[in-house]
């Protein structure tokens, strides 16, 4: 080969060389930002996840369009793809029509005399669109309207129908043939109940009925258990029978409520009567709109001014209930003219006189948005069953249909962080309670008892930690011998490298039931063990020197181990009288019948302990570092003074190693709070706001750990529970960030010395 | 004196001395506890018939091992409490009784006998039989007594055992295969439906591969029901257990059985190394509070394995560029304080993670692309093996990270220096010098992370573990590797069995027996990282000299 080949090869090996470390310089670099990226991604994702919580609704119109067919609308309802709608007229006829366009689909005639007018009506039950109708004859007809759904060549077509499964004859309410100016009812289980009341008179006919199934088919009819003629104290503008048949409610314009209890359905018993609209010095309050939330236990009252209260039924002590206003909302300036409740969420929507709808989520305490829809006052509104949209008929016979995007009005910060009043409990309160079999149940989102169950298990776990790991570290960092502090160290390390789901399980499994049946000795052996080791280190000092000598300085610890298993052992052999003496033979049963503490087998001790012993390596290892590298001049300095040891330990050692200590407590809480398989397997999971020691907690990573595999995706639940782990990176991030600049300046301070 | 002793603070050291040994004790203690609670489960028990009074003047026979001691307390708090102290027996004959376990009052035993002719069946549903071989009848009806009847009673089990590993071969393996292949064909069909591609010729070539699947399925079919006949004919035999019934137990429905109270020493340790061998290497039963954890070993070196091979190449990198490339300044800050916080995050919101991004996200956009086929049933959109490891190996990074940088901080910059003054370049130096020489800290760290990962249960619950896997994660049908399926995982077992299972008495000691494997695992992983973190400080303090 000549001279040139070989110099073109090898400038052209050079020329790959330079290329290769250029590559790589740069592949490396992209490898060192993919680790930012990392963390940037996660952080990123975590709020993209929980953003969409706290973000409003979005409402858009969709179409508006005169109104089809004739007369004055009684009832609205739309299907559940906003294809059809209908509309049922004074003039007793159903018009369906296209939701979108306003083009007629279909005219049905209800099968009632001629010349009765429909003057009232109730939806029985939304998911099968059962209607009661009240006629101006003083008849009642009970109907179910259905929007039929099937596909043709792969197109959804929506065929709408009306029908009477119990039977097209109206049945005789008021026997004076007066309108029924409002009727309602409930159907649960095989019961039903219908109430209805004649115009201008102060009476509710009140009627039962028992379904029943025929043998052989489908059909059902209706047998009449009970007719009550039920007198009021004034001409009602309101009937409502709520969702399990426990009350009816007789209401007014001025606010005079009546409740009656219809558990006994024969005696509808006039339980309490009070005004809802207290006069507070200003004009005249006037109700304009009632209706119920979903589940049919809240009362919605809305007035003239365009507020809105929610009201229920409040259990006190003796079982009696009281009729309470739980929250107002007062965002409309107009008289609220009708409102619409969701289908699946304690959500509705409020229309007003000035032509503004406002979207609303009961337990949120929240307005999720609020849009002029209408030129003028609203008459009628009634919404989708997927809550995805709302229709709404104004004064001029226009009508309008919106679209409505609002995934996640359930959560607030007063719903995360504050005490709220759910239905069905007596006061305002903290409670988690995210899912139920029900599905009118209402989500209970509160953080609140999981970060306090995190705290107070990390709490128990560093009282148990920091003394036994700051104490084990000064000792080991400062007293002890080099060559045991080379066995010491890596051992109690060790127990860092234990998984703590064994630590759980021993917890749960062993030591929850262990403490349980010999409570005392735990107490006995932490009044024991530092006796044990006064004394003995007492007598040691008494000892002859010939002994003492033959144990090396700094190896105390090694002395200690038999001092320790003997007081453990009589702390065991101690339990049994002691459990007598002071707790009539049983602890546990002692603490709740007598002291009245409530024992959880699986409570804050257990947890204490074992997360405690979890802790323990992450804090002595950080504080064993500390202590270990105060300067040595500044230590002899000190005892060549005359100190002795403990009091250089406390004079110099301690101060300039103190931020070490702290920043090795942070990073010890840091991992307290974030421990999950200790706190899932040894505490009952229960999330109560309770700091005592013998109770039970649930705390949020145990929260996720239990919950996250079973949310459905997107939904609310899942995006508190990422909300969840956003909290407890924040927490975490909080205090390994305090650890993290401590120990910086510390070093600092060091380099200087 | 005392006054003195104490103005020194002496009193204070030796609290302090304390706290190491307590320390010191806890972490001695509770090893040795889960080593004694782990080994002690394969042990050979001894076998009791105890005589009890019932109450009313009789006596009835309780035949079982002694499970624990314990008490219970008699009386209310007002007029003072007792304990009386309990024997935990455990019965067996779950089928009869109901229950594993009875309890006993000690005082109420008035016979310990441990006989010898008692013996123990491990079946394969309903637990242990405890009780006294009374006969064996053959298949062909003879009918063997006495001692004779032990004998061939251990024949009969090994012969059955040997062809249920073979109904077991062609079960899960043979027939499993061919499952997998028609779930393929199925897919291939829906494929080329997608594609529109689905034409005649298409259709005839799949209906062909799907007869020749179905008539190797009837052969395997066959074959095994040959087998099972074969197995259902060994016999039967007759126990008697301790109300004095005689008991006919078919022959395939048992394990294997003992007479533990006639067992050398040596016997005993022979056995006890045998359960030992079937624990490790057998599939859980009776939703895994029986028969062994193989799986989840599998599952957990799989996924552990998997981790490795995607944390490694990241850490090594980032390490590198933070120590050999990056200047100072914010970007090298902003690495460090990315890398502190990953390692202070908790481990579940490293799962939380896993699941809403690699799964729902990445995962869900995998299966729109690649598999369409399979949809709506979810490929990759499920938690599986892959997400497993790729979330652990994001909770290990910084472990690998901190390690191989402390190993690069130790090569000395003469070796570094050398090797630029040769005409090296920077990469050539780090490939061919500096790594070569930091190679123990980067084995070190990945140790490290290999043991936190094995112990890591939180985020895994997640992402992809579950209590029973019907199948492991490689096996031969192709891709061999199945990153899309779940597994299982010692330390999600040692939680599922301890708290979720049907029967946690009678599982506890298998818990034990895992939680020791586990510990083992991780101590000598942690061990060995840290001899060999060791020895590289030695060798480069004498190089730094």
């Amino acid at each position: 080969m000549s001279s040139t080949a070989l110099q073109m090869q090898s400038a052209r090996r050079e020329r790959m060389r330079g290329y290769k470390d250029f590559i790589a310089k740069y592949a490396i670099g992209i490898g060192g930002m993919a680790v930012i990226g990392a963390v940037l991604l996660m952080m990123f994702f975590f709020f993209y996840q929980v953003a969409p919580l706290f973000s409003s609704a979005t409402m858009e119109k969709v179409a508006t369009y005169d109104r089809p067919g004739q007369s004055k609308t009684v009832m609205l309802a739309v299907d559940e793809y906003q294809d059809t709608a209908l509309r049922i007229t004074e003039d007793a006829k159903i018009v369906f029509f296209k939701a979108k366009t306003g083009e007629l689909v279909e005219t049905i005639s209800l099968p009632v005399a001629e010349g009765v007018a429909v003057s009232s009506y109730h939806v029985l039950d939304d998911a099968d669109g059962q209607v009661a109708l009240g006629l101006s004859n003083g008849q009642l007809l009970l109907a179910e309207y259905g929007f039929a759904v099937s596909y043709v060549d792969g197109v959804r077509q929506i065929k709408p129908r009306f029908s009477y499964p119990l039977g097209e004859a109206p049945m005789v309410m008021d026997a004076q043939g007066r309108a029924l100016a409002h009727v309602s009812g409930r159907a649960s289980g095989d019961t039903m109940v219908l109430v209805g009341s004649p115009k201008g008179a102060p009476v509710v006919e009140f009627r039962a009925f028992e379904l029943k199934k025929a043998m052989f088919s489908d059909e059902v009819s209706l047998e009449q258990v009970a007719a009550n003629q039920v007198p009021l104290a004034f001409v009602p503008e309101w009937v409502k029978v709520d969702g399990m048949n426990d009350w009816f409610y007789a209401i007014d314009s001025t606010g005079d409520m009546q409740v009656f209890s219809i558990r006994n359905v024969d005696a509808p018993k006039d339980y309490a009567r009070l005004n809802t609209l207290p006069v507070d010095g200003k004009e005249k309050r006037q109700l304009t709109s009632v209706n119920f939330l979903l589940g049919g236990i809240s009362l919605l009252l809305g007035e003239e001014s365009g507020k809105l209260t929610q009201w229920f039924p409040v259990r006190d002590a003796n079982n009696q209930f009281t009729f309470q206003a739980v929250r107002d909302f007062d965002e409309q300036s107009a008289a609220i003219t009708d409102m619409a409740v969701e289908q699946r969420r304690k959500g509705f929507v409020l229309s007003d006189a000035s032509g503004h709808v406002g979207v609303y989520h009961a337990t949120a305490h929240r307005v999720v948005g609020l849009e002029q829809v209408a030129q003028s006052a609203i008459t009628n509104i009634a919404m989708t069953p997927r809550a995805d949209g709302f229709l709404a008929e104004d004064q001029q016979g226009k009508m309008h249909l919106w679209s409505l995007e609002n995934e996640h009005p359930e959560v607030s910060f007063e719903v995360l962080w504050q005490k709220v009043w759910y239905e069905g409990y007596a006061k305002p309160d903290y409670i988690w309670q995210s899912s139920s079999s029900a599905s009118d149940f209402e989500p209970k989102f509160s953080l609140a008892p999981l970060a306090f169950g995190t705290l107070k298990a990390a709490f128990y776990a560093m009282l148990f930690a920091v003394p036994i790991a700051i104490m084990a570290a000064m000792f080991a960092g400062f007293f002890m011998a080099p060559k045991m502090r080379q066995a010491v160290k890596p051992t109690i390390e060790l127990l860092e490298a234990l998984p703590t789901v064994i630590l759980g399980f021993l917890a749960g499994l062993w030591l929850a039931p262990y403490l349980e049946k010999h409570m005392p000795s735990f107490f006995l052996l932490v009044l024991l063990m530092p006796l044990m080791v006064f004394i003995f280190g007492y007598l040691w000092s008494r000892f002859p020197e010939a002994i003492r000598n033959r144990v090396p300085d700094g190896w105390q610890a090694a002395l200690l181990i038999p001092v320790l298993l003997l007081s453990v052992l009589i702390a065991v052999w101690l339990d049994d009288p002691v459990e007598h003496l002071l707790f009539a033979g049983d602890m546990p049963m002692w603490l709740t019948n007598v002291a009245g503490i409530d024992y959880d087998q699986r409570n804050a001790l257990v947890v204490g302990i074992a997360m405690g012993l979890a802790v323990i390596p992450i804090i002595f290892s950080i504080a064993e570092d500390a202590i270990y590298n105060v300067p040595r001049h500044q230590v002899n300095g000190s005892l060549a003074l005359g100190a002795t040891p403990w009091q250089t330990m406390v004079g110099v050692v301690l101060p300039t190693a103190s931020p070490g200590l702290f920043s090795a407590t942070m990073i010890g809480l840091g991992r307290a709070v974030g421990e999950t398989m200790i706190v899932l397997m040894a505490t009952g999971n229960t999330a109560v706001m309770d700091i005592d020691i013998f109770n039970g907690l649930r705390t949020l990573s145990a929260n996720i750990a239990v919950e996250m595999p079973e949310s459905e995706v997107g939904s609310t639940h899942y995006r508190v529970l990422f909300l969840a782990a956003l909290v407890l990176f924040m927490f975490t991030f909080f205090f390994n960030t305090i650890a993290e600049t401590v120990r910086q300046r510390m070093l600092k301070r060091y380099g200087a010395l | 004196m005392l006054r003195t002793w104490m103005r020194e603070g002496n009193h204070w050291v030796w609290f302090n001395a304390m706290a190491v040994a307590i320390s010191l004790l806890a972490v001695i203690g509770l090893i040795s506890f889960i080593v004694f609670k782990g080994m002690g489960h394969f042990w050979p028990k001894d076998i009791h018939a105890y005589t009890v009074q019932d109450g009313q003047g009789g006596t009835v026979q309780l035949i079982g091992e002694l499970h624990r001691r314990s008490d219970r307390v008699e009386g209310n708090i007002k007029e003072g409490v007792t304990h009386v102290p309990q024997l935990l027996v455990k019965v067996g004959n779950r089928d009869i009784f109901g229950a594993d376990f009875k309890w006993v009052d000690e005082h109420a035993v008035i016979k310990d006998i441990t006989a010898k002719d008692l013996i123990m069946v491990e079946r394969y549903e309903w637990g242990n039989l405890y009780g006294r071989l009374k006969s064996v009848t053959l298949g062909d009806g003879m009918t063997v007594t006495g001692n004779q009847a032990w004998d061939t009673f251990q024949q009969l089990i090994e012969r059955h055992t040997e062809l249920h590993k073979q109904i077991v071969r062609i079960q899960k393996h043979e027939i499993g295969a061919i499952n997998a292949g028609v779930e393929q064909l199925r897919l291939d069909r829906r494929r080329l439906e997608l594609d529109n591609k689905l034409t005649e010729q298409a259709i005839a070539k799949l209906d062909e591969k799907r007869r020749q699947l179905d008539g190797e399925y009837q052969t395997l079919l066959t074959q095994m029901r040959q087998l099972e006949q074969t197995a259902s004919a060994l016999g039967k035999a007759q126990i008697e257990i301790m109300t004095g019934d005689v008991v006919t137990l078919p022959i395939d429905k048992i394990v294997e059985s003992v007479m533990p109270n006639a067992m050398t020493l040596t016997e005993k340790f022979g056995h006890y190394f045998h359960r030992i061998w079937v624990f490790l290497s057998d599939d859980p039963r009776e939703a895994n509070t029986e028969g062994g954890i193989f799986p989840a070993i599998f599952g957990t070196v799989t996924m552990v394995f998997i981790m490795t091979v995607l944390v490694m190449p990241f850490g090594v990198v980032a390490a590198v560029y933070l120590r050999e490339y990056a200047k100072d300044g914010w970007i090298t800050r902003a690495v460090r304080i990315s890398v502190n916080n990953l390692a202070g995050v908790p481990s579940i919101v490293y799962g939380v993670f896993g699941l809403g991004f690699f799964v729902y996200v990445l995962g869900h956009n995998i299966d729109q692309l690649f598999y369409q086929e399979a949809l709506p049933a979810p490929t990759f959109g499920t938690p599986g093996l892959l997400w497993a490891a790729l979330t652990l190996a994001l909770l290990t990074l910084p472990v690998v990270i901190v390690s191989t940088e402390e190993g690069l901080a130790r090569v000395p910059r003469a070796m570094r220096e050398g090797s630029l003054a040769l005409g090296a370049t920077k990469i050539e130096t780090l490939w061919n010098t500096v790594l070569p020489i930091a190679s123990p800290a980067i084995m070190t760290g990945l140790i490290l992370a290999i043991a936190r990962a094995a112990g890591e249960v939180a985020p895994l619950m997640l992402v992809g573990v579950v209590k029973l896997a019907p199948s492991l994660p490689v096996d031969s049908i192709a891709p061999y590797i199945h990153l899309d399926r779940k597994i299982m995982h010692l330390g999600f077992h040692i939680n599922d069995v301890g708290f979720q299972s049907p029967n946690v008495e009678a599982a506890q000691p298998l818990v034990y027996a895992t939680a020791f494997l586990l510990v083992l695992i991780i101590i000598a992983l942690n061990i060995t990282a840290i001899t060999i973190r060791n020895r590289l400080r030695e060798r480069f303090k004498s190089v730094d000299n």
